[in-house]
């Protein structure tokens, strides 16, 4: 009976584009350590096999389970990201793995899927409105909690993974000023290093000042228009600031060399053009499994990591590259429809972290690796190397899974 | 709305991403090269290049070792210049501009430093090679000649330069390639196949491997030995006969058109061109243009045959039957065709063709040349009639010989002479001089020495050659097909008969080797040259052709010695010399032979060396009928040509 039940129900379309997309990317590092990185892919082998237990746990534990406990799961995982400081182990200048025996553990992956059932947790409480101030600021507290504790690591991939709960709150009722507002953010924090901070506060008071009179909000709100202009201005300032005076050299240079400001093939410039020229070099169909010759010869520095998608491209071709992205977008676009389709608020809101964070971390592993977005960590779930991630984002997605096939039985 | 957002920017996101990709993969090439560079090493395995043998089996041409540096301007590290260009001895200055060169090639991939060292300048660089980082060498095979004669005819071998390499995908920088000669002829022949070598490297340039299983690497494979047509001592023996002289030598096996022996000269010795010091040397020769040392004068020189040319005057009489063996002309010194037009002529007396040819006859076969333009009322057609005669004996065309230089030669026709006389009829008083080889036409000593050939064989020749045997392989069957010209056989007859009697009884008599039956012919080209800004007549060309022996002839020659004098002086001697070293094997009349070598015209040359070329060198028909044309021979040195 308990077999029956542990398999019931449950959404074999995104498992199956789950063991699709974790084969996929053991071929890929084993394909791009075969030269360089010997036991790479026989590690990641074990990390997968050892998976399989652990989407069996999740299973059997009862689905009321994780709403019971998310509170308790998501100080545990506040204390193991606070406790990298006291115990943590330090590589490449990071701090932000445990070392147990040979193997290292990286909390801030597990922090995620923690970060959003306690998310889920808090919204699914039915007196909760996101109108209110007072609830947003909680909201956001529950959010930004991790990424203080992540960020001074410093892991500022990590961090900016969690800039998508903003996403998954605007579903449950976050005015659209803060998305806005995101977005304006972004788009003045680009514009201001492409150009001047002078010029971008010229234009936004231009687009204000016209804005303001089409729009004939009259003089009243003057007052609120100035406040705006200032808002603008400050950010624009102080992102130069921080950019020229806080940035060290080589953020300023991951941000030059995507803007084209700077150019230096063989410096920090090497791993974009890198891993463009194996992307590129790959054509239609690509060389052929094992045939990449810039995944040979290990050209692509941490390619079975963060760089695991030029063997992709290399490898594969663009149409193994085409297919990889539509099984991503497949199986975040399934989550998304399960979430819609949940009966509690609580599994719905879960579910559209799921989506978001691995949405998040595909879109920005990729355009990485294509040169349209600055060098930061972030690993292509499923793909790169590394058993922290892969468990993660396992049971991330599992317990989403484990959610969806419970909500038959919970009426 | 809220529902949609996140949907909305996954779609988006995605859509980016594939548009992104599919410019990087599929629309932007230039990535797939650059993998190439930066992932495959290419290493090529150079085959030997194939032995030069005689027709004798003699070794001619071997190869020895030598060792190119080889430099990667990229991963240069902390050189010690000053030892290495010790080592090298070469001067700090050198090393700066070919580093600087080499980076301008490619700073990644490799150049060649220095090239062509031999055993002894390698030896003591090769032990410290390890402390220079970024340098390397590759070892080559590089010609070592066994003789110091026949340069002309091997051509050398030199550094492929960048307008081949665009347009042929077989080399690459620094590959070595055949120049002139049976170097460049039989280039594919001689090189091989050069095996490549694919292997995957890492981003530290080290190698990992080979690439995909040595699935396109290829096996070198060798040059293959070749045999000349040429006889060893015979070629030698010309070389020497003609030390101190400027001309040309060209003798053929008539029954074959096997080149025995091709002499250019001055020469100089092939082992001079090899190694370090090659450029250098090339420079020298190249740069004189004077003397013109890379000048093969047996193949390019192109001059008016003179008297030479009166036997297919006689033939073509013959054949066209406007004359017979019997035919008579009244010769008194000379001929005058139209009023106050004289020709110039040292004979007397009835003239036949017999005694025409052994006198050399001007008057003589001045009148067979009006009678076979006169024989058809349209001079035109009768210009090319006697045109296509004088063609078929292999002149006024490239023969087609496997050596990549040569001149055409002229033989004129009607069109020539409609270009020449526009408005106004000619007729064969006016083109007179065709008939003693001194108007439109000219020749190659090879030509002329092919005319003999084919005048031995009574009416055929095959087309000269300098290859006899390829290891393996059968010669071109162009070089073993007979050519037959329009003459028949039986014209040849008194033609032989004739030029037997110019060593018995006319202008060689003096020139008679005891034993050995030789026909032959005297000839003798005007020249002038520009000697100070004033055009000065030079000591005639001396020009003598023969073959040997009458009866089963198995040598035919052409001999031209700039500047020579009287044809029976320096190039019939020459001629007779050659003929018996190749029959006999050895020569009889020594002190012949000791004042030829001992002959110098390099005071005649002297006269010519204040002039900067021989472009100013002129030559001009000998007789007075028309006023004097210029002929002015082209110094370019045709290496292009195939």
């Amino acid at each position: 009976m308990k077999n029956q039940s542990l398999t019931n129900n449950i959404d074999w379309i995104s498992i199956i584009i789950y063991i699709v997309l974790v084969l996929m990317g053991w071929l890929n590092i084993y394909s791009s350590s075969l030269s360089s990185m010997e036991g790479t892919a026989d590690k990641q082998l074990i990390f997968i096999i050892f998976t399989i237990p652990l989407i069996f746990i999740i299973l059997y534990v009862d689905g009321k389970f994780y709403e019971k406990y998310a509170s308790i799961i998501f100080g545990f995982a506040l204390l193991s990201l606070a406790g990298l400081f006291v115990f943590g182990k330090t590589i490449a200048g990071q701090r932000c793995w445990y070392g147990i025996g040979s193997f290292t553990l990286q909390p801030s992956e597990f922090a995620k899927a923690a970060t959003a059932l306690a998310l889920a947790k808090y919204l699914s409480d039915s007196q909760i409105n996101l109108k209110d101030v007072n609830r947003q600021i909680q909201a956001l507290a529950i959010v930004f909690l991790p990424v203080l504790l992540i960020l001074p690591q410093p892991d500022p991939g990590s961090a900016l993974i969690y800039s998508v709960f903003i996403i998954v709150l605007y579903r449950e009722g976050l005015p659209a000023w803060y998305v806005l507002s995101g977005f304006v953010a972004i788009l003045l924090f680009v514009l201001t290093l492409v150009l001047e901070p002078e010029y971008v506060i010229l234009i936004s008071l231009i687009v204000i000042v016209i804005y303001h009179f089409k729009s004939r909000l009259g003089d009243r709100n003057i007052v609120l228009s100035s406040i705006f202009f200032a808002l603008i201005s400050g950010f624009v300032l102080s992102v130069s600031y921080v950019f020229q005076h806080v940035f060290k050299q080589h953020h300023r240079d991951r941000f030059n060399i995507l803007l084209g400001k700077s150019v230096d093939m063989k410096g920090i410039g090497y791993n974009t053009n890198q891993s463009e020229i194996a992307i590129g070099s790959g054509g239609w169909f690509g060389k052929g499994f094992l045939e990449g010759t810039q995944t040979k010869g290990g050209f692509v520095p941490e390619q079975h990591t963060d760089y695991i998608f030029t063997t992709v491209g290399e490898e594969w071709g663009f149409l193994g590259s085409l297919l990889v992205v539509a099984l991503f977008v497949g199986l975040f676009l399934r989550i998304i429809y399960l979430a819609e389709r949940q009966k509690t608020k609580f599994s719905r809101v879960y579910g559209y972290c799921v989506a978001g964070i691995l949405f998040i971390h595909f879109f920005v592993n990729i355009a990485m690796v294509l040169g349209i977005f600055p060098t930061i960590g972030v690993p292509l779930p499923f793909f790169s190397y590394g058993g922290s991630g892969l468990w993660g984002f396992t049971i991330l997605l599992f317990i989403f899974i484990k959610m969806d096939a419970n909500k038959v039985n919970e009426w | 709305m809220r529902k949609v957002l996140l949907p909305s920017l996954i779609i988006i996101a995605a859509i980016l991403l594939v548009l992104r990709l599919f410019y990087l993969q599929i629309i932007d090439d230039s990535y797939k090269l650059k993998s190439d560079n930066n992932a495959i090493k290419i290493k090529y395995d150079y085959p030997e290049r194939g032995y030069i043998y005689d027709r004798n089996g003699k070794l001619l041409v071997a190869n020895q070792p030598s060792y190119d540096i080889m430099v990667i301007p990229r991963e240069l590290k902390n050189i010690d210049t000053l030892e290495f260009c010790q080592l090298l001895d070469i001067t700090k200055e050198d090393y700066v501009e070919k580093i600087a060169k080499a980076k301008v090639y490619s700073p990644r991939l490799p150049s060649v430093f220095l090239a062509q060292l031999n055993k002894s300048e390698f030896a003591a660089f090769q032990e410290k090679i390890r402390k220079f980082e970024g340098f390397y060498f590759q070892k080559r095979s590089l010609r070592d000649y066994q003789v110091n004669y026949g340069a002309n005819v091997f051509g050398f071998i030199t550094q492929v330069n960048e307008k081949l390499i665009a347009k042929n995908p077989y080399y690459n920088s620094g590959d070595l390639i055949g120049r002139q000669g049976v170097e460049e002829s039989y280039e594919e022949v001689l090189r091989g196949i050069k095996g490549v070598k694919y292997y995957q490297k890492d981003k530290y340039n080290r190698e990992i491997g080979s690439f995909k299983e040595g699935k396109y690497d290829t096996i070198s494979v060798q040059g293959e030995d070749i045999n000349l047509t040429l006889d060893a001592v015979l070629q030698e023996y010309g070389e020497e006969l003609m030390i101190n002289k400027r001309g040309g030598i060209v003798a053929i096996e008539p029954k074959t058109g096997e080149i025995l022996a091709l002499v250019t000269a001055p020469s100089y010795d092939p082992a001079i061109l090899v190694g370090r010091q090659r450029s250098k040397n090339y420079t020298l020769l190249y740069r004189d243009s004077i003397a013109k040392p890379l000048y093969d004068r047996g193949l390019l020189a192109e001059y008016p045959p003179g008297s030479p040319f009166k036997i297919l005057t006689g033939l073509v009489g013959l054949q066209e039957k406007v004359i017979d063996e019997q035919t008579t002309f009244m010769c008194h010194h000379g001929f005058s065709y139209a009023p106050g037009r004289f020709m110039k002529c040292h004979g007397f007396g009835p003239h036949q063709l017999h005694n025409g040819i052994y006198n050399s006859c001007n008057t003589y076969f001045a009148n067979v040349y009006l009678r076979i333009i006169g024989k058809y009322s349209n001079t035109p057609f009768a210009v090319d009639t006697w045109s296509n005669h004088v063609k078929s004996f292999g002149l006024g065309q490239f023969m087609g010989y496997d050596l990549p230089t040569g001149k055409r030669g002229k033989v004129p026709t009607s069109n020539t002479y409609k270009k020449m006389y526009p408005g106004w009829g000619y007729s064969g008083k006016t083109i007179i001089s065709n008939a003693i080889g001194q108007g439109e036409v000219l020749m190659t000593p090879i030509q002329l020495a092919n005319m003999m050939a084919t005048v031995a064989n009574e009416g055929y020749y095959f087309t000269p050659h300098i290859i006899k045997k390829i290891q393996g392989q059968k010669i071109d069957a162009k070089f073993t097909t007979k050519h037959v010209t329009t003459i028949d056989k039986k014209h040849f007859k008194p033609m032989i008969s004739g030029l037997f009697d110019v060593y018995n009884l006319g202008t060689a008599s003096s020139l008679r080797v005891e034993g050995i039956d030789i026909c032959g012919k005297t000839g003798t080209a005007e020249n002038y040259a520009k000697i100070n800004g004033v055009r000065t007549k030079m000591e005639d060309h001396s020009i003598f052709v023969a073959f040997a022996p009458k009866d089963n002839p198995k040598i035919a020659i052409a001999v031209m010695i700039e500047n020579g004098g009287f044809g029976a002086t320096i190039a019939g001697p020459i001629a007779s010399l050659m003929i018996e070293k190749y029959l006999r094997n050895k020569i009889t009349r020594t002190d012949l032979e000791k004042r030829i070598l001992e002959r110098s015209l390099q005071d005649r040359y002297a006269k010519l060396g204040g002039q900067s070329e021989a472009v100013k060198q002129e030559m001009r028909r000998r007789d007075s009928i028309l006023k004097s044309k210029m002929i002015v021979p082209k110094i370019i040195i045709d290496t292009t040509k195939h």
